[in-house]
């Protein structure tokens, strides 16, 4: 029987690069159920895309034995939180898991917009947080300063933080210790009813679907029938478990306190939805646990295979991608310029990127991918409403009553130099402000109201470009709010590409599509006629611009020595119209589908 | 008799002109003897491996190949007779430079059985003359020109060069005027519109420049205006930037573009040789001391050798043939490949007709004017998927 007082069941949170997962390293190192060899750099971003933007972005966990000062064997459950806006979901509730959290902050940098963020998300889920100091090996590390600030803005108990560096392995020792002192122990009755909290699956092609839970009450094991309450699926256990570094390893039985896993063939990850909760049915619970949300996409685009003929890879790769996703949503559609594809949905920008990267380099697809778009509704005047996520459905604008989109609330923390920057930025984004709280003297943290639409593309990185990289940023939906939007056509050699058509706020429309228009001019090569390019809104043309016809493609000299060389000019040549779509008569390059991306470029 | 051509490269000159990208450039006399002597080995080697092969036309390029003293470059004809046979008729030029050359050379190479000359003029005008870094003026050329004539040349190509950096349709007209105002005038005429290449002094001059060179619409005004001109002066364009009067197209220029053989010696030069292609070293010193070695092989001298497939064959017979005016046969290209010419390129003709980029008059296929301006895309056209 496993004892609750000796178990820790906690997550590390910061802000992005203060230090989480080096400081996760450190502390699966000191607690030595690896040797140094065995580990890896970072043990817990075990995806090559998560290390090299370095993110974490599945949630994970992993169990570790702790020998504490008080000569007691400690049992760590370390649960990594995924550290984007996209995954706020996802975050919470994996913190829901957790019965405290460490608080790393940059000794630098101090509290950031994320830090406060999560602090507040893991005081909202009862969680004890303690503070660690971080990088306290950088010049610029002012410990002091921010002790004071976590006390000042955050209200908790700091003076005694770990002044650490995960980086060079200070100081861990003491974070060890304070993680047995401060983080209370698990409490749950094994003998109650089972109630144990989904907070992350994946998919394994042998096992099926693995199930990552924390037992809240009662106990489980092999052979027990389960009930995920909120989809109603039944199962019965194959196996259950617990988390070595990297692997799953095998244990008698999942009680309350516990984190773990447990399986049973279960085929399709939506049956197991992250913040359900798991019963027995011979034990069954009166209640599910608190706070499960059906996730939905926040954004949409249209996914396209370069080449036609691998739609069916395609349809195949987002079925495996979606087994370990279930965030990921995907139907077919048809684009008249595009042909064959999927509509997608994701939680964020950052979701759809990491998406589209896993389907190129895992599964070798070349893509063509739309304008991404958020959901809006549309109330019509027969008094339906429908949710619009592909601009060419929008209905025709006699049959609108009216519509909205969906706006989020926003932190921006921002040194106050950079104050009035940031503002404009805002404004421009048709920001609604809501108020400014001064941190301290020189930081500030601005709350706003903006459409999602306005964020979704180059928000971030105008931010960091107009605070020369000190703003930081967090956001959480808010909700839907009337607005005046128009669809923005475009017409390529007089033909509406429907592929290109995106919602725009109506006071924007001439400005988007005359920019639009000088994107495309730079982006659609000459070919052997004039194009003219339009944006349109209904039959009305807003802005022209004009590709002229290719004048001259010719090689004056070609004589024996030059073949091969002329020759390879020619096949680049023909290798290069291999990667345009033919829409029409006219060869358009494939990122010019993702071109209102970028009108904002400077 | 069965044709073949042999090109031989000198890539010695007296100094690099600002938009070559030829392999050539200036080197002592000690080098230029022992590159004499290697295209000698080279010339045993081929003999060794292919018998004394029938050649039906030379051509002696660079580089300046004027610059040889004149006893050497008699001496690689003569070497040439030695181990090739030369046929009686066989075309055999000699590029040079004016200022190079005067009339006692000029006669001697007449002796050694050269019957044409190619000159690098590239513009009548001084100040163009020394934008682009040539040796010589306008009065040297004229000159040489007339010492050829005495010398008996009756088969003289000029070379000029279009679209120069501040040049405009009057000066390229003018240009163009002077030469054929020349008595006689010549009966060649290559017309090139200025490449900017890399690894040229033009290119690091007018990369991201662009706006000092003629616009693309001058220089295609330029290019129609010339071949208008040309043709009333009783010249016909045989390929996209040759003129000839009637009889005096240049059979070694013919040989690339109609796939017949030929044979390129010394360094860099390419052969193409029973359907196998095949390209030199680059580097000269490389190139002289293998050759000076006992026991090299063509091999050993060789940067790459490709046999060409049944479908590469047919793509650069496409993509050469359609750079001359008289464009391809579909017959020829029936008999040559055994399959008709519909089954491998019926589809995309048909495609390039409609888009006025080709012509078709009974079974010659050719570009049109808007063919030849955006010929690169056509040409590409006929690359076939793998």
């Amino acid at each position: 029987m496993i004892d609750q007082s000796k178990i820790r069941n906690f997550c590390i949170i910061a802000h992005i690069d203060h230090g989480k997962s080096t400081l996760a390293d450190r502390i699966i190192e000191k607690t030595g159920l690896l040797t140094s060899r065995e580990m890896q750099e970072q043990i817990l971003d075990n995806m090559d895309l998560e290390r090299e933007r370095g993110i974490t972005i599945k949630a994970q966990a992993v169990r570790t034995v702790y020998q504490a000062q008080d000569g007691e064997e400690y049992i760590f459950n370390l649960i990594d939180t995924p550290g984007h806006v996209d995954f706020n979901y996802e975050v919470s509730r994996s913190l829901a898991a957790c019965d405290g959290a460490v608080l790393v902050v940059d000794a630098a940098q101090g509290i950031e917009a994320q830090t406060l963020a999560n602090v507040y998300l893991a005081l909202d889920h009862d969680l004890d947080v303690f503070p660690v100091i971080n990088k306290i090996d950088l010049p610029s590390a002012d410990p002091e300063r921010v002790v004071n600030e976590i006390e000042d803005v955050i209200g908790i108990e700091a003076q005694d933080a770990p002044r650490i560096s995960a980086k060079n392995g200070i100081n861990i020792e003491e974070v060890l210790e304070q993680i047995v002192t401060k983080i209370p122990a698990p409490t749950g009755d094994p003998d109650a009813p089972l109630q144990a909290l989904i907070f992350d699956s994946v998919y394994d092609p042998y096992k099926g679907v693995i199930v990552f839970c924390r037992v809240r009450e009662g106990r489980m094991s092999k052979g027990t029938t389960v009930k995920m309450m909120a989809t109603g699926a039944v199962f019965e256990v194959v196996e259950v478990g617990y988390f070595g570094a990297g692997q799953f390893i095998p244990c008698e039985e999942l009680s309350a306190g516990m984190v773990g896993y447990m399986t049973a063939s279960i085929k399709n990850v939506r049956d197991t939805m992250v913040g359900d909760t798991i019963t027995r049915m011979d034990h069954m619970a009166a209640e599910p646990l608190p706070g499960y949300k059906k996730v939905t996409p926040m954004v949409y685009c249209g996914l396209y295979p370069a080449d036609g003929a691998r739609y069916g890879d395609l349809r195949e790769a987002l079925e495996k991608l979606q087994l370990n996703d279930a965030a990921l949503q995907y139907e077919p559609e048809t684009s008249i310029a595009l042909g064959f594809g999927f509509r997608c949905g994701f939680l964020g920008l950052l979701h759809l990127e990491i998406i589209q990267e896993r389907l190129e380099r895992e599964y070798n697809l070349d893509l063509v991918t739309t304008a991404p778009g958020v959901v809006y509704h549309i109330y019509k005047t027969d008094g339906t409403m429908i949710e619009l996520t592909n601009p060419s459905n929008m209905p025709d604008p006699s049959e609108i009553e009216y519509m909205e989109e969906p706006y989020v609330s926003a932190e921006i923390m921002v040194t106050t130099e950079f104050i009035g920057a940031i503002m404009e930025l805002c404004q421009e984004r048709r920001g609604v402000y809501l108020g400014m709280e001064y941190m301290e003297e020189s930081r500030a943290v601005l709350r706003y109201d903006l459409p999602l639409n306005e964020i979704i593309y180059d928000f971030f990185d105008a931010l960091k470009s107009r605070s020369r990289g000190y703003a930081s940023f967090d956001y959480e939906m808010k909700g839907y709010e009337r607005s005046e939007l128009v669809k923005l056509d475009i017409l390529v050699n007089r033909d509406e590409v429907d592929a290109l058509s995106f919602i725009v706020f109506a006071e924007s429309a001439y400005e988007r599509g005359r920019k639009m228009c000088e994107k495309l001019k730079e982006e659609i090569p000459r070919q052997l006629f004039d194009i003219p390019i339009q944006a349109a809104i209904g039959s009305k043309i807003i802005a022209r611009e004009t590709v002229k016809a290719l004048r001259k493609d010719v090689l004056a000299k070609c004589y024996g020595g030059d073949i091969t060389r002329k020759k390879k000019l020619l096949e680049k040549q023909k290798e290069g119209k291999k990667r345009m779509r033919m829409v029409g008569n006219v060869e358009i390059p494939q990122k010019a589908f993702m071109s209102v991306l970028k009108l904002d470029e400077k | 008799m069965k044709e073949l051509g042999i090109y031989v490269h000198f890539p010695f000159c007296v100094k690099k002109c600002a938009y070559c990208d030829f392999l050539s450039g200036p080197a002592g006399a000690g080098t230029i003897r022992r590159y004499v002597q290697a295209l000698q080995e080279e010339m045993a080697l081929l003999a060794a491996q292919y018998g004394r092969l029938s050649v039906s036309s030379i051509f002696l390029g660079g580089g300046t190949p004027s610059i040889l003293p004149v006893e050497w470059t008699a001496e690689v004809l003569e070497a040439l007779r030695q181990f090739f046979q030369v046929q009686e008729d066989a075309e055999i030029t000699i590029e040079c430079n004016p200022g190079t050359v005067d009339k006692e050379k000029l006669k001697q190479y007449r002796q050694a059985g050269i019957n044409r000359i190619s000159y690098g003029l590239q513009s009548v005008h001084e100040q163009e003359l020394q934008m682009l870094g040539r040796i010589h003026s306008m009065e040297q050329f004229v000159k040489c020109y007339q010492d050829a004539r005495a010398a008996g040349f009756s088969n003289v190509n000029v070379d000029l060069m279009s679209a120069l950096p501040g040049q405009t349709l009057t000066d390229w007209m003018d240009t163009l005027k002077q030469v054929t105002e020349l008595q006689p005038p010549p009966e060649h005429i290559s017309a090139y519109s200025l490449i900017i290449e890399p690894g040229t002094l033009f290119y690091e001059q007018y990369t991201g420049h662009e706006e000092l060179l003629p616009d693309e619409n001058t220089e295609r005004e330029m290019y129609r205006w010339t071949a208008r001109f040309l043709q009333e002066k009783g010249y016909r364009r045989y390929e996209i930037s040759n003129y000839a009067k009637e009889g005096y197209e240049s059979k070694h220029n013919n040989y690339y573009w109609t796939g017949v053989d030929y044979l390129g010696l010394g360094i860099g030069a390419a052969s193409y040789l029973q359907g196998v292609r095949s390209k030199n070293t680059e580097n000269l010193q490389f190139y002289i001391q293998n050759l000076e070695l006992t026991g090299t092989t063509l091999a050993d001298i060789r940067m790459e050798e490709h046999v060409l497939s049944e479908r590469e064959q047919q793509e650069e017979y496409l993509f050469l043939g359609l750079r001359r005016m008289e464009g391809i046969s579909t017959t020829a290209f029936a008999a040559r490949f055994h399959v008709s010419y519909d089954t491998v390129y019926g589809q995309v003709t048909r495609r390039l007709l409609e888009l006025g980029l080709l012509q078709q008059q009974g079974e010659w296929i050719s570009l049109t004017d808007r063919g030849i301006d955006v010929s690169n895309v056509v040409l590409a056209e006929f690359l076939q998927e793998e």
